[in-house]
């Protein structure tokens, strides 16, 4: 089997889409969607009706976005995480998220071509936080390998 | 490896042996012996000597290539390349770990979501570390970079901060990006490539002066 690695992280926002102090977020979002679309390794993103991005889909709260994707490996999502120009966006994310006061992204394998939904991601992501990094779900500090 | 750390750091004690090194580090590629040789002004049995001390030390990784480009019967031996080992080596004695408390640090600043406090603080410091009359390049390799030009920029060809950086890069690079504007005032980003600091300094031509309008 070729694995694929899924991730989720979620935010809880500072303020709705209309606050001005989220326009820099906003504003920058398309790029960086962009960005990663044609970064080596990725595979797919969860987008919601509009198509562009997932920031309209609130799963698990109302004030809280999530981000979900696949990726061919860690190491690629790992780069355009911090080598890339997202690297900024995650500096400056205490002006448009607060903190969360509990683990807030979760990595695991999938079979290639799997699409996780959102409820095997929030599985996923409770049980990081109930068990702590395992092979099922673990964090970029102490990642698993590949089955 | 010979020696841990502290070997490491004594196989750059002889001064000769420290410009073979210095000249490895400074290289944007992998260097033959031969290179070293023509560099220093020295024989090429003493460069492979100096390279090799420095390999056992664990200051060079070493890597085989054929320079010429040719492969199949006739190509001749692949030739053994030089090149600064990214493995850290700190020596203090007495022995102080910075490192774990350093993490320790950034995993409080990403839990308390402090990081504006934090950035605020490398700011201050990074203003601290100015010195009237000082380049930007000198006062870059003051604080533990290694500067390249790169057009109109300065590239920084390591992370001073590499190993919190790696378990915290989004603290750590912001911290670094603060650091460097409070250092420079302006002319700082971020631009991340695949290796080395993910922060780059216009080079401009001001100096570290004229920056009070920062604060």
């Amino acid at each position: 089997m070729t694995a694929h690695l899924a991730q989720l992280n979620i935010g809880r926002m500072l303020g709705p889409k209309e606050d001005p102090g989220m326009s820099g977020f906003y504003g920058d979002l398309d790029r960086i969607n962009a960005l990663a679309d044609g970064w080596p390794g990725f595979v797919w993103r969860l987008v919601d009706a509009e198509g562009a991005d997932a920031t309209s889909l609130r799963p698990f709260g109302d004030d809280i976005m999530i981000n979900l994707s696949v990726w061919e490996s860690l190491e690629t999502l790992r780069d355009f995480t911090f080598r890339s120009g997202h690297l900024d966006v995650l500096r400056r994310r205490r002006e448009w998220f607060m903190p969360l006061g509990d683990i807030y992204a979760v990595n695991w394998w999938v079979p290639a071509g799997h699409r996780p939904t959102v409820a095997e991601a929030g599985e996923r992501l409770d049980l990081l936080r109930r068990e702590g990094p395992t092979a099922s779900a673990f964090t970029f500090r102490d990642p698993f390998p590949a089955p | 490896m010979v020696g841990g750390d502290v070997g490491a750091v004594g196989a750059l004690g002889e001064p000769q042996r420290r410009a073979v090194y210095e000249h490895v580090a400074a290289a944007v590629a992998p260097v033959s012996r031969n290179d070293v040789a023509e560099a220093l002004g020295i024989g090429r049995n003493l460069a492979a000597h100096h390279l090799d001390k420095l390999a056992d030390a664990g200051l060079l990784d070493v890597s085989f290539a054929r320079l010429s480009g040719r492969t199949g019967p006739g190509a001749g031996r692949p030739s053994k390349l030089y090149r600064r080992a990214a493995a850290e080596h700190a020596v203090s004695l007495p022995p102080r770990g910075y490192r774990v408390l350093a993490e320790v640090f950034a995993d409080a600043v990403e839990a308390a979501g402090v990081e504006p406090a934090l950035y605020a603080a490398a700011r201050e410091q990074g203003a601290r570390q100015r010195a009237d009359g000082e380049t930007r390049e000198d006062l870059l390799r003051r604080l533990g970079y290694e500067p390249v030009a790169d057009g109109d920029v300065w590239r920084l060809r390591n992370c001073p901060f590499d190993g919190v950086a790696r378990t915290h890069p989004a603290v750590v690079c912001g911290a670094n990006l603060a650091l460097l504007e409070g250092a420079f005032g302006d002319g700082v980003r971020i631009d991340p490539r695949p290796e080395g600091c993910c922060v780059v300094v216009e080079r401009g031509t001001g100096g570290t002066k004229n920056n009070g309008s920062l604060f």
